[in-house]
């Protein structure tokens, strides 16, 4: 396998969780909801993931543990949010730091253990092919699903009438109101479909990106996966390429600090969050930019009249 | 059955005063809930969480300690949170402050006299306000949202203590651990009643903090302009206040007292910077502000509590065996009945059952 095959699988690995996270909270956002809870789901996905896959040996159990762990819970963002109508701000921090202390208190046993790998695909002769073929055919079952995930979403969102409901509730939960659509039910179920995605993300690191259990192992996607939406002005297919993006500068600085080019390792490791503040700042500054594609009714409180 | 809010003509000043009460109360039922689960006496679990760290006077210093910080940061957070500036990277704040705090007891150790305390103290001040500055410029120049820069700046923080104190600034007779030397005795914050326990300093500051910004927040014109533009940004233009100026006051203040709290338990608690100088108080004091229900004063009483989760975590470990991590889930759970509570104000919830409500299609 040639260095530039290798590099580019582990930028694969690096940037699915960034991506799967990002798109579902990308749903999230375009309903009009923005959960600030990503992080939380993801990391107690990762624990049920890893626990699950620990106690039955099958890594595809502790992949669908993860993804109803991170749905669940995030069922708690949605009760005070959409029904309670509580201030999102407020409440998707509530979720992170809950999350947080939940999944440590949960994993407390499982530091240490040998965690279940997931199997990569292997197909003979393709997945032989030079310089492609690993890539194309020989990852993980999570990054086909990743992939097949942004192909979902944009057809959902663009090519289908649920989607422009969806679209339709993030961007003026009072007219959809008025036409008869429940915006409620339409946003649970959008803030069901973040969680999911966060958890399967989640189930990604602790069973195919590090396959271990540790505490606190999120550290920080869940918010670069919120920053990657603003990043790709809720955008699919810009998502795909912000997360390839990020994927690059964990792995390039990962490849910096083992050849030791003399910059501290910690200067390296503090670069994905320097570049996410970078980045941000770039979208940013063009304020009609940002203000035509953010959804309009993003993280408005709606009380339905009757 | 379904919820139905009902809003209210005018907010309730009753359940205004009462919602901490009462995500309170709701907290200690669900604490009873987990500790039923995990198979322990909720009762004991409870009162050796809750009560035990209460019974003797050096837990009630230990009690003070935590709490310093969590009431420093959350006063500031107050002003940012009222007038709607989301910084929730007042841990990258802390860890700056005490950094920059510590440049004189580390790197010029033979300073020593009456003046290196107030220097450091204004140092973590200035170094928190540095650092709190950023996303505060961020956002106003180039319009960037502050809740992911400021957070995204706690993880940088991290790593440059991390840096700092294995490197440039790592004891050299320290037998390779990473920290920094011992602070001489003028570089620490002194213990307010040292014969019976460590409780120092930084909680007085903590408290004259609090009843100084309670006083800009209810008795200045200063309060009410973050007040007015928190609730409406329109409103706050035609009054002719800068949304741009406060956001770089709200996030100032709120760097400074972070970084205040930073130094005062580097310099309080621990007496040296090493690679983790908080257990996350920056986090949990977003908490405290919310259950003191971004008042000051009622901050100092949430502040408390909070601090109490600590202490209770510690206790439960040791006396029943339940992880101490089971205090952060009590924390955030206080979090979301503070927040499930705070619609109480707003609303009157209506449970509607399915007859009743056909009934009322049917009208």
């Amino acid at each position: 396998m040639g260095m530039f095959e290798a590099i580019l699988l582990t930028v694969a690995t690096a940037a699915t969780p960034l991506l799967i996270a990002a798109m579902g909270e990308l749903v999230v956002e375009r309903s009009g909801v923005l959960n600030l809870g990503v992080e939380g789901m993801m990391i107690m996905g990762a624990v049920a993931g890893f626990g699950v896959a620990q106690l039955t040996g099958s890594a595809w159990l502790g992949m669908f543990a993860a993804i109803l762990a991170g749905a669940a819970f995030s069922l708690l963002f949605g009760f005070l949010t959409l029904t309670l109508v509580t201030n999102q701000v407020a409440t998707g921090l509530a979720l992170t730091l809950l999350g947080l202390g939940a999944s440590a208190m949960i994993g407390e046993s499982f530091v240490g253990l040998p965690g279940v790998r997931m199997q990569s695909l292997n197909i003979p002769v393709l997945t032989d092919l030079p310089v492609v073929g690993k890539f194309l055919f020989g990852q993980d079952p999570i990054f086909y699903i990743s992939i097949l995930l942004t192909i979902g979403v944009t057809w959902f969102l663009f090519r289908t009438r649920a989607g422009l409901t969806l679209r339709a509730v993030g961007d003026n939960h009072t007219s959809a109101h008025a036409l008869g659509v429940r915006v409620v039910r339409v946003r649970y179920l959008a803030v069901m479909f973040g969680g999911a995605c966060a958890g399967l993300a989640g189930a990604q690191l602790s069973l195919v990106y590090v396959p271990q259990w540790v505490e606190n192992m999120t550290s920080g996607r869940g918010w670069i996966a919120l920053a990657l939406v603003v990043f790709a002005s809720w955008r699919p297919w810009r998502i795909l390429a912000g997360a390839y993006l990020f994927g690059a500068v964990t792995i390039g600085q990962l490849h910096a600090q083992a050849l030791g080019i003399g910059i501290p390792s910690q200067f390296m490791s503090s670069l994905p969050y320097l570049a996410t503040i970078i980045v941000l700042v770039l979208i940013s500054r063009n304020k009609r930019l940002t203000l035509m594609n953010t959804p309009t009714s993003l993280g408005k409180p709606f009380v339905p009249d009757r | 059955m379904r919820v139905e809010l009902v809003r209210r003509p005018q907010h309730s000043a009753l359940f205004s005063a009462l919602s901490p009460f009462i995500a309170l109360f709701f907290t200690l039922i669900a604490g009873a809930i987990l500790f039923a689960l995990l198979g322990k006496n909720p009762v004991l679990a409870l009162y050796s969480y809750f009560v035990e760290p209460l019974t003797e006077i050096w837990s009630w210093h230990e009690l003070l300690v935590k709490a310093a910080p969590l009431i420093l940061i959350a006063v500031g957070l107050s002003v940012c949170f009222l007038s709607n500036n989301w910084n929730i990277g007042a841990e990258g704040q802390l860890i700056m402050g005490g950094i920059a705090g510590s440049i004189l007891p580390v790197v010029f150790p033979d300073f020593q006299g009456w003046y290196v305390l107030p220097v450091m103290l204004l140092l973590g001040m200035a170094g928190g306000m540095a650092y709190a500055a950023i996303p505060a410029f961020l956002k106003v120049r180039f319009n960037t949202n502050e809740i992911l820069t400021s957070l995204m700046l706690v993880y940088v923080a991290q790593l440059f203590l991390d840096w700092i104190v294995r490197g440039p600034w790592r004891n050299p007779q320290g037998f390779n651990f990473p920290e920094t030397v011992q602070f001489n005795a003028s570089a620490i914050l002194p213990e307010i009643w040292a014969s019976s326990g460590r409780a120092h300093w930084g909680f007085v500051l903590a408290i004259v903090a609090a009843l100084l910004v309670w006083f800009m927040l209810s008795r200045t014109l200063n309060g009410f302009e973050i007040k007015v533009l928190g609730r409406s940004a329109r409103a706050g233009r035609f009054a002719g206040f800068s949304a741009g100026r406060l956001t770089f006051f709200a996030f100032l203040v709120s760097g400074a007292l972070a970084g205040l709290a930073g130094i005062a338990e580097v310099s309080g608690a621990v007496g040296q910077l090493r690679t983790t100088i908080s257990p996350g108080y920056g986090f949990t004091a977003i908490i405290v502000a919310f259950l003191g229900r971004l008042n000051p004063l009622g901050i100092v009483a949430a502040g408390l509590v909070l601090a109490l989760s600590y202490l209770g975590g510690e206790a439960a470990q040791v006396s029943l065996g339940i992880s101490e991590k089971s205090a952060r889930i009590f924390q955030g759970i206080i979090l979301f009945f503070v927040l499930a509570s705070d619609t109480l104000i707003y609303y009157r919830i209506r449970f509607v059952s399915r007859h009743s409500d056909a009934a009322a299609k049917g009208a």
